[in-house]
C-alpha cells in the first residue's frame, strides 16, 4: 500500500503538488489521471524518489521513503520517455540491470517472449524505434516480479499487437497480487484495466476511489465522460 | 563498493565506445610521437607537450564530461530508478568517465614514449610528473563537470558554463593576475599571487609541472614566486596538496548537488 501525506512540490514558480494526500490500495490496479501538467509524473517519481518532495511523506508498506534506497528492489518502473544507454543493446541493458539489482526473485521473462523482438535485442538501442523501445521499457519494468509497478503511458508508441500483449501481463499480474499505479491519456485503456482511479488536477486529488464509484455519482458510463463531467464540475466550483 | 564498481564499469563500456574518446586518444598519441620524432631532445618534446596537455586536458574534461552527462540523463534516471544509493551512482559516474579519460590519456602518451624510449630516458621523472599531472588535471575537470551539471537544468547553459570556466582559467585568470601585478608593481605581493596561483588548478598544474623541468624562464611569475618561497620540493608538496583540494572539494559540491536533483 502507498500513502501519500500532503505532499507539496514545486518547480520555481509553479506549484505542480499542493499538499496531495493519497492512499493507493494494494493488490488493485490505480489509474492516475488528469489533466496535462496535473502533476501525474511528478507524483510517480516522487514515489520513486527520482523527485524529492517540497513537504510531506509517502510510505511504502509502513516504510518511509527517502530514509534508504532498498525499497526500490520492489518497484518496477516504467518512465514515460523510454531513453536508454545508446550504446548498449537491448540484452546488455538486461544484463546489467539484473547484475545491478542482483534480485532475489527469478527474472521474468514472459514479455521478453511474447513481444517479437527478432533481431533487435542484439542491436545498439539508438538503432531501435520508439516502439521497440517502448516494448524493451516494459520487458525492464516487470523483469524483476516487483510487488508494486509504476506504469508511466505504457501503451504510448506501441503497436496495437503489443499493447494487448502488455495489457495481458498487466491483469496477470494483478491476478497474481501485484499492485499498479498507472498513467495513460487513453481514457478506454484505463476503463478497461484500472480498478480505482484517482483524478488529479491542480495538484490536488479531486477523486479517488473507484472506477464505478466514479461512475456512479458523474452518471456517465465510461470513464472518458465521468472525468469531463467531473473537470466541467471543477470549473464551476 | 561493489555497487559503484559496477556502475563504473558499465558507464566505462559505454565510454570507450564513443568516437569523441577515441579521437580524444589518437589525437594524444599523434602528437606526442610526432614531438618526440622532431621534438630534438626528449626534454623539448616534454616541454611542448606540458603546454597541449594543460591547455587541452581541462577543456576535453570539461567538455566531454559535461556533454556525456547531459546525453547520459535517462541513463542516470535509470540508474536512480534501481535499489541503488545516489551517493554510489554518483561516485560510479565519476570513476566510469575520469577513469576512460584519464586512461585514454596515459595510454596515448606512454606509448609514444615507449617506443621513443631513448629519446626520453633522461626524463623519467619529468615525464612520470607530467602523466600524473595530466591525470589530475582530468580527475579536477572532470568533478567541476559533475558539479556544474548537476547544477544546471539547461543543456546549452550548463556546456556555455562549462566552456566559460575552461576559458576563464585558461586565458582570463593569467591576464587578470598580470593585471594586478602591474598595477601593484610597487608594493610586496608575493603571498597574494601565491594565494591566486593556488586558486587556479592549470595555473598550479602548470608550476607543478615546471617546478621539474627548472626552465627558470617558463616559469613565469607565479611559478618564479614558488619556487623562492618554497623551494623544489616543499613546493612540489604544496601544489599536490592544493590539487588534492581542488579535486575533492567539486567533487564534494556536486555530490550534494546531485543528491538534492529532481530528476
Amino acid at each position: 500500500m502507498i500513502e501519500a501525506r500532503r505532499v507539496t512540490k514545486s518547480f520555481g514558480k509553479l506549484r505542480v503538488l499542493d499538499e496531495l494526500s493519497l492512499t493507493i490500495r494494494p493488490g488493485r490496479i490505480t489509474g492516475l489521471v488528469g489533466p496535462n501538467a496535473a502533476g501525474k509524473t511528478t507524483l510517480a517519481k516522487i514515489i520513486l524518489g527520482l523527485i524529492k518532495p517540497d513537504s510531506g511523506t509517502v510510505e511504502i508498506d509502513g516504510n518511509l521513503i527517502g530514509a534508504d534506497d532498498s525499497y526500490r528492489s520492489r518497484i518496477g518502473y516504467m518512465p514515460q520517455l523510454a531513453r536508454f544507454p545508446e550504446n548498449l543493446s537491448a540484452r546488455e541493458l538486461f544484463a546489467m540491470l539484473a547484475d545491478l539489482r542482483s534480485p532475489s526473485r527469478l527474472l521474468d521473462d514472459d514479455l521478453l517472449q511474447a513481444f517479437n523482438f527478432g533481431g533487435a535485442l542484439d542491436k545498439p538501442i539508438r538503432a531501435l524505434s520508439g516502439g521497440t523501445r517502448q516494448k524493451v521499457n516494459a520487458v525492464i519494468a516487470f523483469m524483476f516480479q516487483p510487488d508494486l509497478l509504476i506504469l508511466d503511458e505504457p501503451t504510448a508508441g506501441l503497436d496495437p499487437v503489443s499493447s494487448g500483449v502488455l495489457k495481458a501481463k498487466v491483469l496477470r499480474e494483478k491476478a497474481a497480487g501485484k499492485t499498479f499505479l498507472l498513467t495513460s491519456h487513453i481514457m478506454s485503456e484505463l476503463d478497461e484495466l484500472a480498478d480505482d482511479v484517482a483524478f488529479i488536477n491542480d495538484g490536488r486529488v479531486a477523486f479517488v476511489g473507484a472506477l464505478t464509484e466514479l461512475k456512479r455519482i458523474t452518471r456517465q458510463s465510461n470513464l472518458e465522460r465521468a472525468i469531463a463531467e467531473m473537470m466541467k464540475r471543477g470549473a464551476a466550483a | 563498493m561493489k555497487t559503484i564498481a559496477k556502475v563504473a564499469g558499465y558507464e566505462i563500456r559505454d565510454v570507450l565506445r564513443s568516437r569523441w574518446l577515441i579521437g580524444y586518444a589518437l589525437f594524444f598519441l599523434l602528437i606526442t610521437d610526432a614531438l618526440f620524432r622532431f621534438g630534438g631532445g626528449g626534454e623539448k618534446a616534454l616541454l611542448s607537450l606540458v603546454n597541449v596537455v594543460l591547455f587541452l586536458i581541462p577543456l576535453v574534461a570539461i567538455v566531454f564530461s559535461t556533454v556525456y552527462l547531459y546525453a547520459a540523463r535517462e541513463f542516470i534516471e535509470l540508474l536512480l530508478a534501481q535499489p541503488i544509493r545516489r551517493t554510489q551512482v554518483f561516485s560510479g559516474l565519476y570513476l566510469g568517465l575520469s577513469l576512460p579519460l584519464a586512461l585514454s590519456f596515459v595510454a596515448a602518451i606512454g606509448l609514444p614514449f615507449l617506443i621513443h624510449r631513448g629519446a626520453a630516458t633522461s626524463q623519467p621523472g619529468t615525464f612520470a610528473a607530467l602523466l600524473l599531472t595530466g591525470i589530475a588535471l582530468t580527475f579536477i575537470f572532470t568533478a567541476l563537470a559533475f558539479l556544474i551539471v548537476a547544477r544546471t537544468e539547461d543543456r546549452i547553459r550548463g556546456l556555455g558554463i562549462a566552456v566559460a570556466v575552461w576559458l576563464f582559467l585558461a586565458v582570463l585568470y593569467d591576464g587578470l593576475v598580470l593585471l594586478v601585478v602591474s598595477i601593484m608593481a610597487d608594493h610586496p605581493i608575493e603571498r597574494p599571487i601565491l594565494v591566486l596561483m593556488l586558486a587556479n588548478p592549470m595555473d598550479l598544474a602548470r608550476v607543478a609541472l615546471l617546478l621539474q623541468f627548472d626552465v627558470a624562464a617558463l616559469l613565469g611569475y607565479t611559478g618564479a614566486v614558488l619556487q623562492k618561497f618554497f623551494g623544489r620540493s616543499v613546493g612540489i608538496a604544496a601544489t599536490s596538496l592544493a590539487i588534492v583540494v581542488w579535486i575533492i572539494a567539486p567533487l564534494f559540491a556536486g555530490m550534494r548537488a546531485f543528491q538534492k536533483k529532481d530528476f
